[in-house]
C-alpha cells in the first residue's frame, strides 16, 4: 500500500500553471526525489501536501484513503513532518524553546528537552537543547528544524532542498540519518536539484518539468545527462571554457580582520589573497562563514576596514565609499536582488542609477531621457523579459531580474567585478546565460570575484577556488587540482596552514 | 468573502483615487456625525466645504492658512520620503515664530522695510536649529527622532512661554502674556491692500515648482527615496544615511520655521502663546493626504485650510465646538491609510473552498507583461506602499 | 521625613500612569507592533473614563470605560496594520492625531466638572508602619493592581507557553506562521490588551490623579510611556522602576516649583529657575534616557523584537 499518492493534483495562480496534473506515489521506507529546475513547481506541490496551500484538482491518498488536507496541522496530525530550505527558528530563543513551538501536543519544556537529547543520539545529530539559536551554526540550524519534524515520529518527511547549506561531509552525515529513518519505514520526499545526490541517495525520483511530471525513473539507473534530459528539456548547456591568462594583479586582500558589527554576524580574521585580471576566482563555503561580511567589506558598504588592506590597482580602497570604488573599476552584484540590488518599487530605468550615474549632471541634474535609454539598451542586450524600461523591478522574474541586475554591472566594463550567489533562484535558461556573461567579461581581461554556495557552479566557471571558514580564507588552489572532497574538507576550515600568523601560502595562478 | 490580492504593479490610478475615496469617507462619517449631534447635515458640509470658498476675502483667508500647512508639508515630505520621521515640526514652527519675533523687536521706529527679510531669515534658523538637535542625537546617539522631536515640541513650547509670560512680556500689555505689537516694518508685505494674503504665497508656490524639481528631477532627491524604499539599496548604492538625515532635518526645520515666521510676522503680529495653533502637526496630515507629492500637498493643504476654517466657523454658526477640526483631520487621514490598500492590493471576492488558499499572491513570478507604470516623475508614492513593498520570495 | 514619606507616596501614585500605558505597549511591542497612538488612546479614554464616572459616581465604571476605550481604538489600529498591512508608524501617528481632536471635542461638557477626592487604600496593618506606612501602603489601588500587573506580564512573558509564543511571533512572524500559529490573531490580541492597558493610564490620570477633564491632559505621558518601553528593553518590572523613576521626576519639578529656589553657595538668596523650565523636565529627561539606551546600538539590537515596526505578510 502506497504511503502517500497524488492523482492529477493541479493548481493555477493568475499567470501560470504551477502544477499541471501531477502523479505522485510514494511508498513506506522508499525515498523520493523530486526532481525539477527552479520555477518547475517543486514548491507549490509541497505546499499542497503539507496543507498550505489547496490544490484546485486532484486527489490526495494516504496509505490508500483519500484526504483533505486543509492546514498544516491536519498534515502534521497525519503525520507528514517538513523541513523548509528556510528555517522557521527564533533566533533569540534556546533550541529547546524553538522545538517545543513546533510541537501541537503541550508538553512540559524539560520533558521536550529530555527527549530533543534521545531523538538526536539516534540519529546522530549533534545538539545542545539549551544553546540560544543564534549561536548556531547554518547546518546547525538545519539539524534542529529535523530534530523538531522527528520528535513528531512522522509517517513522511518532506525535505526541501537540505544540503545547500551542509558542506560535503555533512551532507554524508545527513544521509546516513535518513537511510536510517527511511529503513524503519518513514517514507521520505526529498526535494532538489542536485542530481549527484539524488542518484547517490534516492530509490525513486519524479521529475518535474513547467508543473508537469516528465517522467518518473529509477535515478540509480540514470545519469546526470539523462536526468538532465527530464528536467530540462535537454543536456545541461555547456560552457565555452578558454584557457586563463592571467595578468597583473587587479586585487590585493592583505591581512583583512574585520570584527563583526551585527551580533549574530561573523568577525572576519586575516583574510588574505590575490586576484589578477583575466581569471575568475572563487570563494567557496557554506552560508554564514563570514561572506556576507567580506562582500560587504569589498564593496565598500562596510568601510571599517583596516587601511591597506584592500588594494585596487595597488590604491588602498578599504576605506572608500562604494561610490569612490566604482569610479576606479570595482562593481558588485549582492546576493539579495529585490531590496538591496535594486528597489522593488521603481522602474528599471530608476533601478539603473543605483551604479550607473552617465545620465547624472555635475549639477545632480537627472536625464531622464538618457536613464530609460540606458535601461532599454540594458534589457535587450541580457535578453531580459520586462514590460519594458518602466516596469516596476518587484514585476520581474527572479531569472530576469538578476539579468538585468548583472547586466547593469557588466555593461560598466568594470575592471573587477565581485558577485555573491549569482544564479541562486534563477532558472537553468538564465543561469547558463549569466554564468556565460561572467566568463565573457573574464575574456576581455577584467578580473571576477565570485562567491558561491554551489559547488558545481564554482567547479563550472572558475579558474582558482579558495574556500572561507569561521571568518578566514584558505590559500588557493586551481580549479584543476582541486576535488569536492578536498574543498568539502577546508569548508570546515581543516586546510593546512590553518594556524595563526602569516604563514598563510598566498597562491598565484596557474596559467 | 473578501480577500486582499497582491498587484504585480502598484496602481497609479488608485494612487490618485485614494485621497479622493478617503475624503468621501471622512464625508460621510461627518454626515452622520452632523446628524447623532442633531444638526442638519447639509448645512454642516456646508459650514465646511462651501463658506470657505465663498468671496474673495475668504480665499483670501484660505490662503492664509494654507501658505503654512503648505510649507510645513512639503519639508515633511522630503523627510517621509526619506523614511526620517520628524514628528515635531510643531517644535520647529514655534522656534521660528520665538527667532522671528526677537528680530522684530529690534526693529526701531527708522528700520527701513528690508527687516522683514531678516526676520524671516531669523526663523528659518530658528527651525533649522531645533531640527538640529533631533538629527544630532539620532546621527550621533541613535536616538529615535519620532520621540525626540516630540518631547521637543512640549520643550519649545515652555521655552515659548517663558518668553512671553518672562522678559518679552509687553509692560503696557495689562500682564497678558504677550510681547509687544509688531512695528509695520517687520511684517511680511501684503499682496493686496485690503486682504491679508501675504508674499508668502507666493513664496510656498515657488517652494512646491523647487521642491518637485529636487525630489523628482536631482540625483539627490533620488537618493533620498531610495533611502526611504529600501535602504540596503541605498547602501549598496553608497548613498550616505547621514547626510539624508541631515539634509531632510534641516530642510524641514527650516521650512516648519519660516512657516513660523510668517504667522507671526503675517497675520499675528505679536508673540503669544496661542502661536503653536497645531499646523505642524496638521501638515503631516497635509503631506499624506497630498500623497508626499509637491502638487498634491497644494490641494491637501486647501483642503486642511477648509476643515481648520470651517472648525472656527462651526462655532459661531452650527453651536459646535471647534475641535471638530480635529476630528475630522484625523478622520481624514485614517481613512486615506485604509484606502491606501488598494494601491498595493486588489479585492476579491473568493467563494467556496479552493478559495482559502488562494491568498499566497507570491508563488507565481507575475507575467512581465503588466503594463509599465512608474516614471521617474513618480506616481506619487504613499510611504504606506513603500515600506511595505513585497518581500522577494525565493525558490519556485 | 514625612515630607520624604509624602513624595514617595506621590512618586509612586505618578509613576503608576506611565506604568500601565508603558506595560500596554510594551505587550505590543513584544508581539512586534509599534503603536504611536498611545497619547490620543489616552486621551480618549481620559475623556471616556471621566465622562462615566461623573455619570455613575463609580471609578472602577470609568476605569471600565477606558479600558474599554482603549481596547477599541487599539484594535481599529490593529486591523488596519496586521491585515491591511498599513505602515504602522504614520497609522499610529493617525490615531493620535484623531485621539486628540476626538477627546478634545468629545470631552467639550466636562470640562467644568470635578469629581471628589477619591479615599486612599490603607493597607491593614501595613499602612501604620512608620514612614513606610504612609510611603508605600497608602495609595490607591491602582497603584497596587499596576504592581500586580508588572509581576504578572512578568511570568506571561517569561514562564508561560502562551508567553514564549507571543515572544516568538514579535520575534519572526513569518516563523511562527510557518509553524501553523494564528499570528495575525494573536497580534491584534496584544494590540488590544495593550489599548486597554493604555486606557486603564488615561482613565487614571482623569479619574483619580487630577479629578477633571482638560483638553490635552495627558501632555506627553503617552509619548514618554514609549520612550520607557524601550528604555525598558521590553522588560515590565524594568518598565515599572522607570516609570516611577519618572514619577520622581515629576515630583521634584513640582517641589522646585512651589520652593523658594535653590540656595547656591557664594551666590546670595535663592536662584529661581523659572517655572518653564521646569516642567521642561520630564521631557529632557525623556530625551536624555532615549540617548543613553540607544548608544549601544548592538544591544538594542539583540533585545529588541526584530519584528518590531515590520509589516508581516502571510502566505
Amino acid at each position: 500500500m502506497l504511503r502517500l499518492e497524488l492523482v492529477d493534483i493541479s493548481k493555477q495562480y493568475p499567470s501560470v500553471k504551477a502544477n499541471d496534473r501531477v502523479a505522485l506515489r510514494v511508498e513506506p521506507g522508499e525515498i523520493h526525489a523530486v526532481l525539477g529546475e527552479n520555477g518547475a513547481g517543486k514548491s507549490t506541490l509541497m505546499k499542497i501536501i503539507y496543507g498550505a496551500v489547496r490544490p484546485d484538482e486532484g486527489e490526495i491518498r494516504w496509505n490508500g484513503a483519500p484526504v483533505q488536507i486543509a492546514t498544516p496541522a491536519a498534515a502534521r496530525a497525519l503525520g507528514i513532518s517538513m523541513v523548509y530550505q528556510h528555517f522557521s527558528l527564533f533566533d533569540t530563543l534556546t533550541v529547546a524553546e524553538n522545538v517545543w513551538l513546533g510541537l501541537d501536543r503541550s508538553l512540559p519544556l524539560a520533558e521536550v528537552t529530555q527527549r530533543i537529547r534521545k531523538v538526536a543520539g539516534v540519529y546522530g545529530l549533534e545538539i545542545d537543547p539549551l544553546r540560544p539559536v543564534h549561536t548556531l551554526s547554518v547546518g546547525e540550524c538545519q539539524r534542529v528544524e529535523i530534530v523538531r519534524a522527528l520528535m513528531s515520529e512522522p509517517k513522511l518527511l518532506i525535505l526541501d532542498e537540505p544540503t545547500s547549506v551542509l558542506t560535503p561531509q555533512a551532507v554524508q552525515a545527513l544521509f546516513v540519518t535518513l537511510r536510517k529513518l527511511a529503513a524503519e519505514g518513514c517514507a521520505i520526499l526529498y526535494i532538489s536539484h542536485k542530481l549527484d545526490e539524488i542518484r547517490a541517495l534516492c530509490h525513486r525520483c519524479t521529475v518535474l518539468r513547467g508543473g508537469r511530471v516528465t517522467g518518473v525513473v529509477d535515478p540509480t539507473g540514470q545519469s546526470n545527462a539523462s536526468l538532465s534530459r527530464l528536467m530540462i528539456g535537454a543536456e545541461p548547456p555547456q560552457l565555452q571554457h578558454r584557457e586563463a591568462h592571467a595578468g597583473e594583479v587587479v586585487l590585493e586582500v592583505r591581512e583583512l580582520s574585520l570584527t563583526r558589527d551585527d551580533p549574530f554576524g561573523t568577525s572576519l580574521d586575516r583574510i588574505s589573497f590575490d586576484l589578477r585580471a583575466g581569471e575568475v576566482l572563487g570563494i567557496a563555503g557554506v552560508s554564514g562563514n563570514g561572506q556576507q561580511e567580506l562582500m560587504r567589506a569589498l564593496s565598500g558598504e562596510d568601510v571599517r576596514a583596516p587601511r591597506g588592506s584592500i588594494r585596487l590597482f595597488g590604491n588602498d580602497i578599504a576605506r572608500d565609499r562604494p561610490r569612490r570604488r566604482r569610479r576606479q573599476g570595482l562593481h558588485f552584484i549582492p546576493e539579495e536582488r529585490l531590496g538591496r540590488g535594486a528597489v522593488p518599487t521603481l522602474s528599471l530605468a530608476q533601478n539603473t542609477l543605483l551604479t550607473r550615474t552617465g545620465a547624472v549632471a555635475a549639477s545632480g541634474w537627472v536625464h531622464t531621457g538618457a536613464v530609460t535609454e540606458l535601461a532599454a539598451t540594458l534589457i535587450r542586450r541580457f535578453n531580459v523579459k520586462a514590460g519594458g524600461p518602466g516596469s516596476a523591478a518587484r514585476s520581474l522574474s527572479g531569472g530576469n531580474l538578476q539579468k538585468f541586475i548583472v547586466g547593469r554591472e557588466i555593461d560598466a566594463d568594470p575592471k573587477l567585478l565581485v558577485v555573491s550567489q549569482p544564479t541562486w533562484g534563477v532558472d537553468v535558461g538564465a543561469a547558463a546565460q549569466i554564468r556565460g556573461e561572467l566568463l565573457a567579461l573574464r575574456d576581455r581581461g577584467s578580473a571576477v570575484l565570485v562567491v558561491s554556495e554551489e559547488l558545481d557552479e564554482l567547479f563550472e566557471i572558475c579558474d582558482r577556488l579558495v574556500v572561507i571558514a569561521q571568518g578566514r580564507v584558505s590559500p588557493s588552489v586551481a580549479v584543476a587540482d582541486a576535488s569536492v572532497e578536498r574543498i568539502g574538507e577546508w569548508m570546515s576550515g581543516l586546510w593546512h596552514g590553518a594556524a595563526p600568523a602569516g604563514s598563510m601560502e598566498l597562491g598565484h595562478a596557474a596559467a | 468573502m473578501l480577500r486582499l490580492e497582491a498587484r504585480p504593479e502598484p496602481s497609479r490610478a488608485m494612487s490618485m483615487a485614494s485621497p479622493l475615496i478617503a475624503l468621501a469617507i471622512t464625508v460621510v462619517i461627518g454626515t452622520l456625525l452632523f446628524v447623532v449631534l442633531g444638526k442638519d447635515p447639509l448645512r454642516g458640509l456646508g459650514v465646511f466645504f462651501v463658506e470657505p470658498l465663498k468671496g474673495a476675502y475668504a480665499l483670501s483667508e484660505l490662503a492664509i492658512k494654507a501658505t503654512p500647512l503648505l510649507l510645513i508639508a512639503l519639508g515633511l515630505a522630503a523627510c517621509f520620503r526619506s523614511n526620517i520621521w520628524n514628528i515635531g515640526a510643531e517644535g520647529q514652527f514655534v522656534l521660528g515664530a520665538i527667532f522671528a519675533s526677537g528680530v522684530a523687536m529690534q526693529a526701531t521706529k527708522d528700520t527701513g522695510h528690508w527687516i522683514f527679510i531678516a526676520v524671516l531669515a531669523a526663523s528659518v534658523v530658528g527651525g533649522m536649529l531645533w531640527a538640529a538637535i533631533v538629527a544630532f542625537l539620532r546621527d550621533r546617539f541613535n536616538a529615535s527622532e519620532i520621540l525626540v522631536s516630540l518631547m521637543l515640541v512640549y520643550v519649545a513650547e515652555q521655552l515659548l512661554n517663558y518668553f512671553v509670560y518672562g522678559p518679552w512680556k509687553d509692560p503696557h500689555g495689562y500682564n497678558f502674556p504677550q510681547t509687544v505689537t509688531f512695528l509695520k516694518s517687520t511684517q511680511v508685505p501684503r499682496l493686496f491692500d485690503t486682504y491679508r494674503i501675504n508674499i508668502g504665497a507666493v513664496g510656498a508656490l515657488v517652494a512646491v515648482g523647487a521642491f518637485w524639481v529636487l525630489l523628482f528631477r536631482t540625483y539627490a532627491g533620488f537618493q533620498l527615496q531610495v533611502g526611504g524604499l529600501a535602504p540596503a539599496a541605498a547602501r549598496y548604492a553608497g548613498f550616505s544615511a547621514r547626510r539624508a538625515l541631515w539634509t531632510t532635518m534641516l530642510v524641514s526645520g527650516g521650512m516648519a520655521g519660516l512657516a513660523g515666521g510668517l504667522e507671526v510676522a503675517g497675520p499675528l503680529n505679536q508673540l503669544t502663546p496661542h502661536v503653536p495653533a497645531g499646523y505642524g502637526f496638521a501638515a503631516i496630515i497635509v503631506a499624506f493626504v497630498g500623497r508626499l507629492h509637491p502638487v498634491g500637498i497644494v490641494f491637501s493643504a486647501i483642503l486642511m485650510s477648509m476643515f481648520y476654517i470651517g472648525g472656527e466657523l462651526s462655532q459661531s454658526r452650527l453651536g459646535l465646538p471647534q475641535s471638530l477640526t480635529g476630528v475630522f483631520q484625523g478622520l481624514l487621514l485614517l481613512a486615506l491609510l485604509a484606502c491606501d490598500t488598494l494601491i498595493a492590493y486588489r479585492v476579491r471576492w473568493r467563494t467556496g473552498v479552493a478559495g482559502a488558499a488562494a491568498t499566497s499572491s507570491s508563488a507565481s513570478p507575475p507575467a512581465a507583461s503588466a503594463p509599465a507604470t512608474s516614471e521617474l516623475d513618480d506616481a506619487p508614492l504613499s510611504p504606506v506602499v513603500a515600506t511595505s513593498a513585497l518581500p522577494a520570495r525565493k525558490g519556485s | 521625613m514625612d515630607q520624604a514619606a509624602l513624595l514617595i507616596a506621590a512618586t509612586l501614585n505618578s509613576g503608576t500612569v506611565l506604568a500601565f500605558a508603558a506595560l500596554g505597549l510594551l505587550v505590543n511591542e513584544r508581539a512586534g507592533i509599534v503603536n504611536l497612538g498611545a497619547e490620543g488612546t489616552m486621551l480618549v479614554a481620559a475623556v471616556a473614563g471621566f465622562a462615566v464616572a461623573v455619570h455613575t459616581g463609580s471609578d472602577w465604571a470609568g476605569f471600565g470605560a477606558g479600558a474599554l476605550a482603549g481596547a477599541l481604538l487599539a484594535s481599529a489600529f490593529g486591523v488596519l496594520v496586521i491585515w491591511l498591512n498599513t505602515n504602522q508608524y504614520a497609522t499610529g501617528l493617525a490615531l493620535s492625531l484623531f485621539g486628540t481632536g476626538f477627546s478634545a471635542f468629545v470631552g467639550q461638557p466636562f470640562t467644568q466638572q470635578r469629581l471628589a477626592e477619591r479615599a486612599s487604600f490603607h493597607v491593614p496593618g501595613l499602612s501604620d508602619l512608620p514612614f513606610f506606612g504612609p510611603a508605600l501602603f497608602r495609595q490607591h489601588p491602582m497603584v497596587y493592581l499596576a504592581i500586580a500587573m508588572t509581576a504578572a506580564l512578568a511570568w506571561f512573558l517569561y514562564r508561560s507557553r502562551a508567553g514564549l509564543v507571543l515572544r516568538a511571533i514579535g520575534e519572526s512572524p513569518e516563523s511562527a506562521h510557518a509553524l501553523g500559529y494564528p499570528v495575525r490573531r494573536i497580534r491584534l490580541l496584544a494590540v488590544a490588551f495593550g489599548g486597554a492597558l493604555c486606557g486603564v493610564a488615561g482613565a487614571y490620570v482623569s479619574v483619580v490623579y487630577t479629578h477633571l477633564w482638560v483638553e490635552g491632559m495627558i501632555a506627553g505621558k503617552g509619548w514618554i510611556a514609549l520612550a520607557l518601553t524601550t528604555f525598558a528593553t521590553w522588560r515590565p518590572a524594568r518598565v515599572l522602576l522607570g516609570a516611577y523613576l519618572f514619577g520622581g521626576v515629576t515630583m521634584l519639578q513640582f517641589q522646585l516649583q512651589q520652593s523658594d529656589g535653590f540656595h547656591v553657595p557664594g551666590i546670595a538668596g535663592a536662584v529661581q529657575v523659572p517655572s518653564q523650565f521646569l516642567t521642561m523636565l520630564p521631557y529632557l529627561a525623556t530625551i536624555v534616557v532615549l540617548v543613553l539606551i540607544s548608544r549601544n546600538a548592538t544591544f538594542i539590537r539583540v533585545n529588541m523584537p526584530a519584528s518590531m515596526g515590520k509589516p508581516f505578510f502571510p502566505g
